[in-house]
Formats: structure tokens, sequence, C-alpha cells
């Protein structure tokens, strides 16, 4: 297989979007692309797009020849990718072989989901669908409810602080204030996490990812093509996708995503690195919950001390494993079938220097994105 | 799920489902023996030969949550306790989920044993009926 680089990134402000329609996000962050990229569209082979529901929230199917022919790129191949909260992850994926196998040498990767154009409960409702439908969503759980199941079996099992896992907030809305594609670009205090409202308990509204308009690019392609393109570049030097069943209840475990380990796994060594080998990361921290569960199932901590990373300031972007550093699915938003493309945009960008503030800089930088609740996860590996 | 004119699931939909909502139906494989909450034609170790078999009705909640933002059509209901829980299948630790009735949100804990009923689960102004498994505590 051939080597696949990452040689652009484009972005649209994350938010509720009422004046937009999907292919307005989407062309804002193409229209990034293009510019930042200054390369001609034509040279443009194939576009993957990453999109969790848009026939349900917009009522829109044949999502490729739609987004292809709303920025002027119709006739080339054009394909909608879904894996729940990581069909931008699958996107990436797919385009990532695209242009390994040899099928293509330039490819746009990107996600996109308008979630404002349904009334909330409705919203609620469709983002339940990435749970089994027959046996969760059927009784009356919401995507949140199936999340904070998962918190509470963490804290009967382990007893930490409570205060660690709202912490992660304050360092999110920290991170996205410097952002300008942020949601949400105010920090919060630990008081008002811990005390705003509770959506299922254990998890208050403030641990929880806002609903929210977005779309990402990347632009995929060889070293070759890339130096010939004149654009900088970051290496993709491992990406994996794996499954876990459907139903929370099903799983070995309550408090391991197995589907972060398999990925991790096959991206590691295929990235030949190891945990303590990375500068930074992109985790999938739609509820706290998740942010735990990531450090611990990635390899940056043992079971049942994720929480200590935050706790101490480990991940913050003074620490020495900055996490989320453009702030995250909390701050910077989850428009879910484009995050995992944000999160190895904003990777992409920190590791070269060009997000918006100073980054802590590095070699190395792993992105995570989850499906479900871990019924999908893919792991990629970027290295300077 | 269909969200058209009738409310709730589409008739045809709902008599394919209703014994699996009805009854405390698990499939087991017949040749490794595992026990599945959900159903499947394949099981992991390779085996096509699933069988049905009635789940026990006892059980003990490994965590739970209360849902005060519901999804379309359960509004009427909230806030109201979701839980999974362990059975206990000839020695093989089984998990479920689903809604606890009859019990004060403020005291359902972690450990609490419960035991399966047939409840209404939702009903829509234009739709179906639907009722489906849910569990209530056992007294001790």
């Amino acid at each position: 297989m051939r080597e696949v680089v990452i040689a652009g990134a484009g972005f649209a402000k994350i938010g509720e979007r009422r004046n937009d329609r999907i292919g307005d996000i989407f062309a804002e962050a193409f229209r990034m692309l293009i510019d930042n990229t200054q390369i001609d569209p034509k040279e443009i082979e194939a576009l993957v797009v990453g999109n969790m529901s848009a026939g349900e929230f917009v009522g829109q199917a044949s999502l490729g020849a739609y987004l292809a022919d709303y920025v002027g790129l119709s006739g080339i191949p054009a394909i909608r990718v879904e894996a729940a909260c990581t069909s931008g992850g699958a996107s990436v994926r797919t385009a990532y072989h695209l242009v390994a196998s040899g099928a293509y040498d330039v490819v746009v990767a990107a996600g996109v989901e308008k979630m404002t154009d349904t009334p909330n409960n409705q919203t609620t409702s469709i983002l339940a669908e990435a749970a089994h439908q027959e046996y969760e969503t059927y009784f009356g759980a919401s995507f949140v409810a199936l999340n904070a199941l998962m918190m509470r079996y963490y804290l009967d099992k382990y007893k930490p602080k409570r205060e660690a896992f709202a912490k992660r907030s304050v360092y999110m809305h920290q991170n996205a204030v410097d952002n300008p594609r942020a949601q949400f670009r105010r920090p919060v205090k630990l008081e008002q996490v811990l005390n705003s409202t509770i959506v299922a308990d254990p998890l208050t509204i403030f641990e929880c990812a806002p609903i929210g308009d977005g779309s990402a690019a990347v632009l995929l392609t060889t070293p070759e093509k890339a130096k010939e393109l004149g654009l900088e570049y970051v290496k993709i030097a491992g990406a994996a996708l794996a499954t876990d069943r459907l139903a929370l209840h099903e799983r070995d475990e309550l408090d391991t995503l197995k589907a972060t380990l398999r990925a991790r796994e096959r991206a590691y060594k295929q990235a030949k690195i190891e945990p303590k080998d990375v500068d930074l990361i992109e985790i999938h921290d739609a509820f706290s919950i998740m942010a735990v569960l990531a450090l611990e199932d990635l390899g940056f901590a043992k079971k049942g001390e994720g929480r200590k990373l935050i706790d101490e300031g480990v991940i913050s972007r003074d620490g020495s494993l900055p996490a989320n550093l453009g702030g995250g699915l909390k701050a910077r938003g989850h428009p879910v079938g484009s995050t995992t493309v944000y999160g190895v945009g904003e990777a992409y960008l920190n590791l070269l220097q060009k997000a918006p503030r100073k980054s802590p800089g590095g070699e190395v930088a792993v992105v995570q994105g989850i499906g479900g609740t871990g019924s999908t996860v893919s792991v990629f590996v970027l290295r300077r | 799920m269909y969200m058209g004119i009738i409310e709730g699931t589409f008739p045809p939909r709902y008599r394919r489902e209703v014994k699996y909502r009805n009854a405390f139906v698990g499939w087991r494989c017949k040749k490794c023996g595992r026990v599945f909450y959900t159903p499947r034609k394949r099981c992991e170790c390779g085996s096509r030969e699933i069988e049905e078999i009635e789940l026990p009705r006892e059980g003990r909640v490994v965590t739970r949550t209360v849902v005060r933002n519901p999804p379309k059509g359960y509004e009427k209901y909230a806030p109201y306790a979701i839980a999974i829980i362990e059975l206990d299948v000839d020695g093989q630790k089984v998990r479920v989920l689903g809604q606890l009735a009859d019990v004060d949100l403020d005291k359902i804990r972690t450990g609490m044993r419960v035991r399966a009923t047939l409840r209404r689960i939702r009903a829509g102004r234009r739709g179906l009926i639907e009722y489906g498994v849910k569990r209530v505590p056992i007294e001790e």
C-alpha cells in the first residue's frame, strides 16, 4: 500500500445555523480547504462524506451527489459513509484506502451534519438510532441515558472523585476560547459544570456535547503529490476501524470499549508506536465518561485511573498529553457525522503549528472517534 | 421507526416483534452454549444453530439512570428509570436492558433485585398501544 498524507483541512463554524442548509455548511468547510491549499478543485478525484443521518435530520439521501454538485464537483465519484458518531472516521479511513490502494491520488474526506432542523425530542430520537432499535431505544433509552449507565457503573466500581469528570469540561471550554469554529468560546467554572441541570443521572448538561451544525474536510494524497502541489503535510501512519456488539448490555465489559482496544492495537502496530510516543490526542469526549474511558482504552492510563490524567492536568493545554486543543466535542461542538474529521483536521493543524493558537507541538498525534456507545471506533495515528 | 401518520411502530413491524417484546425471550447457541438477549443468525463460535430460550424473570441491577430528556414518543412518561439487569442463566451471567417500574426514582440503587413484568411502553394518539417487559423491585 502507498503512503498517504493529510495535506489540507477546512472547517465550518459549528453552531445552530438556522439560516444555512446542509450544503451551505459543507461548502464553508470545502471553501476553506481550497483557500488554505490553493489547489485547483479539478485535482480532486473523489469525495467521501461522513454523515450519520441526513435522511432523518433533513430528509436528504444521495448526499455524495448532492454535495459534490453543490460545490461544483459534479461528475466525480462521491459517496456517503455511515458509522454513527464516527461516520467522519469511516470517511477518513475510506479515503485513506482509496489513496493507499493507488486508485486515486487526491481525495477529499469530509463530514457534515445538520442537526437543528428538527425539534429537540426528535433530534434526541434520531441520535438514539445509533443504539439498538429493538432492544435499547424501544425501551425509552436515550443516547445520553446509555452513556449515563456506563458512567454510573464506573462511579460505583472505582468510586472516583466526581470533580475529576467535571474538570474535563473546564479544560475543553478553555481550549475553545481561541478556536474560531468552536460552538462555545467562553470559559466555564467547575461549580457550573457540577451544578448544571441533570440530563440523565449522573450526567449534567455541562458534561455532554451540545447539538450543532457543522462540517469539516481534509485533503488526502500521496507525499509525492503533496510536494508537487507545494503543500505541507502530516503522514497517516496508522488508520484502523473496529466494531463491538451494538447493544451496550451485550458487551463483555461496561467500563471498557473493546472496539477502542481493537482499533488502537491495529493503528499503533501499523504506525509502530507505543502510548508513550504520543504528543497530543483528539479523543471522542461526547460525555465526560467517554473521555475517561478513551484515556484508559487508548493506553494512556490503567483501568480505573483515566480520571487522574484529567484531575492532575495531564491532558490540559500545558500538560504532557494535551487533549482536544480545539475544545473537543464538549466545546468545539459535535455535529456527529463530521466530528472525527474535525479531530483529524485539528490534529493536522496542531502538528504543523497552523492552529489559531500556538500548540504545544510534537511529532505524533492520536485521533479517536466513537460510533454509538462504542459499537464502532476509529483510531488514527498522524506523524509530522 | 415509522414516524408518519401513525405514531409509534407501524403495525406490520409490531406484529413481527410483539412476541419478543411481550415475552422474556433470549437466544442460546447450541454449540458453545453462549446466551444472548438480542437475536442473531450466527454465533461468534461459528455455529448457526441458535435456539430460542425463556430467560429467568428475576435479576439484579448492575447500573441505572433516570431519563429526564426523553426521545420522541416517551415525553409523557418522563422522568423514568432505565437499568441494565444481570440474570443468572444456568450459571452464565446475561445482561438485559429495560425500564424499572413501580419504583421511587430516588431509591433505585445498584444491586437491587427486580422481577420482569409486562407493562405499557408507549401509546401514540393515532397508533397502537405498545407493550413490553419492564422490571419492578422485589420486596426484601
